[in-house]
């Protein structure tokens, strides 16, 4: 027995897997779920498709396929902890006290931040870079295939313990950034905060290693002739984005290594005892966590880029300025930060500074969306379903902003802050810009990674839906943080009269659900219809840019034949026959071999984490072990890659014509 | 191109990648210097650097540190010479001096643990002990991956691959050097002064 109490350590107990009935709904959710994945692929007996298509494959575009299904699961659970808080402030009233509790709901409402930030909108901007980036430079794949496999897996390994948390332990009941001293071990116990830390931690690696990853791909992948300025401006977008992933997710690293160092040793570094200091660390996190906001918006910025100018077919206005924009953005999302606390006390001339700033970081993005407006200027439109995503982003963050910049006035927001209003800003941005505009993409490149167009209609109505049902959820929201309403509070008195306005909000959130349910059914009638759907000409929607000019969808190595461009928007030149892109001879080149090094990096990523949540250190050191030997075999390995000769190509490519 | 052509490009992106490396994990140690700066007075009433820094020995450490550093630039410099040989012994000689760096550092930590200055007792401590500790942590990562990498070259012949490698263990290594001299001033000289 005490050999048993050693191997488990002081933290793991029986009592961490009953907490009452609604937690059981999560668990048998999360358990039932792995459940049916595992036994639909063991009854279609398709275990081995799925290892060697798909999770040791080092292909980018099925990396990305991986990271957005992970995102899209992740963007249901989101959704649900949503529509639980939606519901709980519209129950809870007088007598009634809802169905959670105040441990519970902050429990939701931390959940619904974390997974929305680190595993929807990272997942789904990793997705598309993956999908399409090596596709726009005219690369057969990105700088360094195994390390992308490594960072989905790390991704992957922060969704297990995310979810496990719901079947075993607790989450943190902190809100999504865990404020020390509340998330210290002396306030926060449980495994909740540790559960928090380690999944964010690992898949914040994998998004450093990942920025590392695009970066050199974008300087040292392009094909002949794409200098830097006749890139795509989604190649911009990401470019200023992993700049920004680059030099903001190791300060994340940094401070959540040393909030684990004051819950597992005992530190100081943030308690509100021996000299710790709480400050330091919000400070630091709203340095990692201000450019994280851009780092979610600007490949959005690109999307749309890309989608206006096809649409409109006409090149993109005022490019330059666009890619200076760009760059502004990403320089000034460093200097804004302190706008998060301006009422820490940091006085006047510090938050005067912040303020401004903050108000100039708006002048970069009006240039962006006039840019936009002004390419749509006379241009012939059509108005498929990636643009019906354009028009509601424009007119939502055109909001979003505007509350934005009334925020950065220090003297309002000591109004406002912490409160609803803040909440429905963020949301305003964030469903807005980001989630329309990877919706945007994800719409638009569809047909070119899976060979059939998205069903249009289907498309047009969520996306309807859901601007309807953001502002039917979202403006009572403001309305409540302009009366005063604190944001993270399971209950309100009902004398203030605000549950109509709850009411109001959840109803918005329902339609959001009927828009969501859309999209779902959208996918499926999709894929069932997709002989109908097909894109045959690999050009689907008239575009501009190089992924239109291979066959869809895509194959594995992109181009049989590496193009050379003359200019920007090579392929819409090259269709007008100004220009040939793929000329010259056929040539051998090599191709990355399938690997099971990432799975086993993120099953020992995924045991270190939650060795290190339960306390047991035996099981780290193994963990880490596993790493170790797995990375040096790797590179005792020689055999990685499988050539392709200069005729297989050209057979390649003569087959995939004929099939078109 | 030819296939000379191709490895010379896959080893420029791979340099840069490993540079941008690198940067990042300079940025982890700027996270943790920063909060050294902040909270190294918070003490708590309890002892300061001056009062437990040893700078004889500390400076000790720095210069194995070095050698060790100058160590590693000559296996370099052996193994573009395609000397085998030489380029194992002064591997050997880098890992031989790792590991009296990180004995004496461990050295330094056990002393102030058994006079009760441990990380638990004020920031100050905390912040000391984390970004040191950071540091020896990255000096056992190399120390494995130097393990791992003369293993292979006592096996194998010198391959423009092995080559590499060890060009990049050699970059990590100058760079934690780099980052120890900023803890040696920044630490330990200013916290004597």
């Amino acid at each position: 027995m005490n050999l048993l109490a050693s191997i488990l350590g002081d933290r793991m107990s029986w009592d961490y897997f009953w907490h009452g009935w609604v937690q059981f709904g999560g668990q048998a959710a999360t358990i039932g779920g792995a459940l049916a994945v595992v036994a639909g692929l063991t009854y279609f007996k398709k275990w081995g498709y799925i290892w060697r298509e798909w999770l040791t494959s080092l292909d980018a575009k099925k990396i990305g396929v991986m990271y957005t299904v992970v995102a899209v699961v992740m963007l249901l659970r989101g959704f649900g902890d949503a529509v639980m808080m939606r519901l709980q402030q519209m129950l809870a009233s007088g007598d009634s006290k809802g169905f959670l509790d105040a441990e519970h709901f902050q429990q939701v409402f931390t959940a619904h931040g974390t997974i929305m930030i680190f595993f929807v909108a990272m997942g789904l901007m990793f997705g598309l870079i993956n999908l399409v980036l090596p596709l726009m430079l005219g690369a057969r794949d990105v700088a360094f295939p195994l390390l992308n496999s490594i960072s989905f897996y790390l991704y992957l390994a922060g969704f297990v313990l995310v979810n496990l948390s719901l079947v075993y332990g607790e989450f943190g009941a902190v809100g999504w950034l865990a404020y020390p001293p509340l998330s210290e071990l002396q306030f926060s116990p449980g495994p909740g905060v540790d559960y928090w830390l380690w999944s964010i931690q690992i898949a914040g690696i994998g998004s450093t290693l990942s920025a590392i990853n695009f970066i050199v791909t974008i300087l040292r992948m392009r094909c002949k002739g794409m200098t830097l300025m006749r890139m795509p401006v989604f190649a911009w977008s990401i470019f200023a984005t992993m700049i920004l992933t680059l030099a903001a997710f190791p300060m994340l690293t940094g401070s959540l290594f040393m909030l684990s160092l004051d819950r597992m040793m005992g530190m100081h570094y943030f308690t509100s005892e021996l000299g710790g200091n709480a400050m330091m660390y919000i400070n630091l996190i709203w340095a990692w966590g201000h450019p994280e906001v851009y780092i979610l918006v600007l490949p959005a910025f690109g999307i749309y880029s890309e989608v206006v100018a096809t649409f409109a077919r006409k090149k993109l206005f005022g490019y330059t300025s666009m890619v200076w924009a760009l760059m502004a953005i990403a320089l000034f999302s460093y200097l804004v930060w302190a706008h998060h606390f301006f009422t820490m006390g940091a006085g006047g001339n510090v938050n005067a500074f912040f303020g401004i700033m903050t108000m100039i970081i708006a002048i970069p993005t009006g240039v962006k969306v006039f840019n936009w407006l002004f390419t749509l200027y006379k241009g012939r439109i059509r108005f498929d379903a990636p643009m019906w995503w354009f028009v509601a982003f424009v007119t939502t963050f055109l909001i979003g902003g505007a509350t934005g910049v009334m925020l950065a006035v220090p003297a309002i927001d000591f109004q406002v802050h912490n409160s609803l209003f803040l909440v429905a800003h963020f949301h305003n941005t964030i469903i807005g810009g980001v989630v329309f505009g990877y919706f945007a993409g994800l719409t638009y490149w569809f047909p070119k990674i899976f060979g059939f167009k998205l069903h249009e209609r289907l498309g047009k109505l969520a996306a309807s839906l859901w601007i309807a049902g953001f502002f039917m959820a979202f403006i009572p929201i403001y309305i409540l943080g302009f009366l005063g309403a604190t944001r993270r509070l399971e209950k309100f008195d009902p004398s203030y009269g605000w549950q109509p306005l709850f009411i109001a909000s959840a109803i918005g959130t329902a339609v959001i659900g009927l828009a969501v349910a859309t999209q779902l059914v959208q996918l499926g009638y999709s894929i069932w219809k997709r002989k109908q759907l097909q894109d045959k000409t690999g050009d689907p929607w008239n575009g501009r840019t190089l992924e239109w000019s291979v066959p869809s969808p895509a194959p594995e190595y992109n181009f049989a034949r590496l193009p050379v461009v003359h200019s920007r928007d090579a392929w819409w030149h090259a269709k007008q026959g100004q220009a040939n892109i793929y000329e010259g001879a056929y040539r051998d080149f090599e191709l990355p071999k399938n690997t099971g090094t990432g799975v086993a990096i993120g099953i020992a990523a995924t045991i270190f984490g939650f060795a290190a949540i339960w306390h047991l250190w035996w099981l780290c050191v193994v963990a880490v072990t596993m790493v170790v030997w797995v990375l040096v075999r790797r590179m005792m390995n020689e055999d990685t890659e499988v050539l392709v000769t200069a005729a297989q190509a050209r057979k390649l490519d003569a087959t995939r014509k004929a099939a078109a | 191109m030819s296939q000379s052509a191709t490895a010379v490009v896959a080893h420029s992106k791979e340099t840069f990648g490993f540079w941008l490396y690198l940067m990042t994990d300079c940025l982890v140690f700027a996270t943790l210097f920063a909060t050294f700066a902040v909270l190294r007075s918070a003490t708590a009433g309890g002892v300061t650097g001056a009062d437990i820094f040893s700078l004889p020995f500390v400076l000790t450490e720095t210069m194995v540190l070095l050698a060790s550093s100058f160590a590693v630039g000559m296996a370099v410099v052996a193994a573009n010479a395609n000397k085998r040989r030489p380029m194992l012994r002064w591997l050997a000689a880098t890992g031989l001096l790792g590991a009296v760096f990180l004995g004496m550092e461990l050295w330094e930590f056990t002393v102030l643990y058994q006079e009760g200055h441990i990380w638990t007792k004020s920031a100050f401590l905390s912040s000391y002990f984390g970004l040191v500790g950071t540091h020896g942590l990255h000096i056992l990562t190399g120390l494995i991956w130097l393990a791992a990498l003369m293993g292979h070259a006592l096996k194998h012949d010198l391959s423009n691959r092995a080559k590499q490698r060890i060009l990049y263990f050699s970059l990590f290594w100058h760079f934690l050097d780099v980052i120890w001299i900023c803890i040696f001033t920044v630490v330990y000289l200013m916290g004597v002064v």
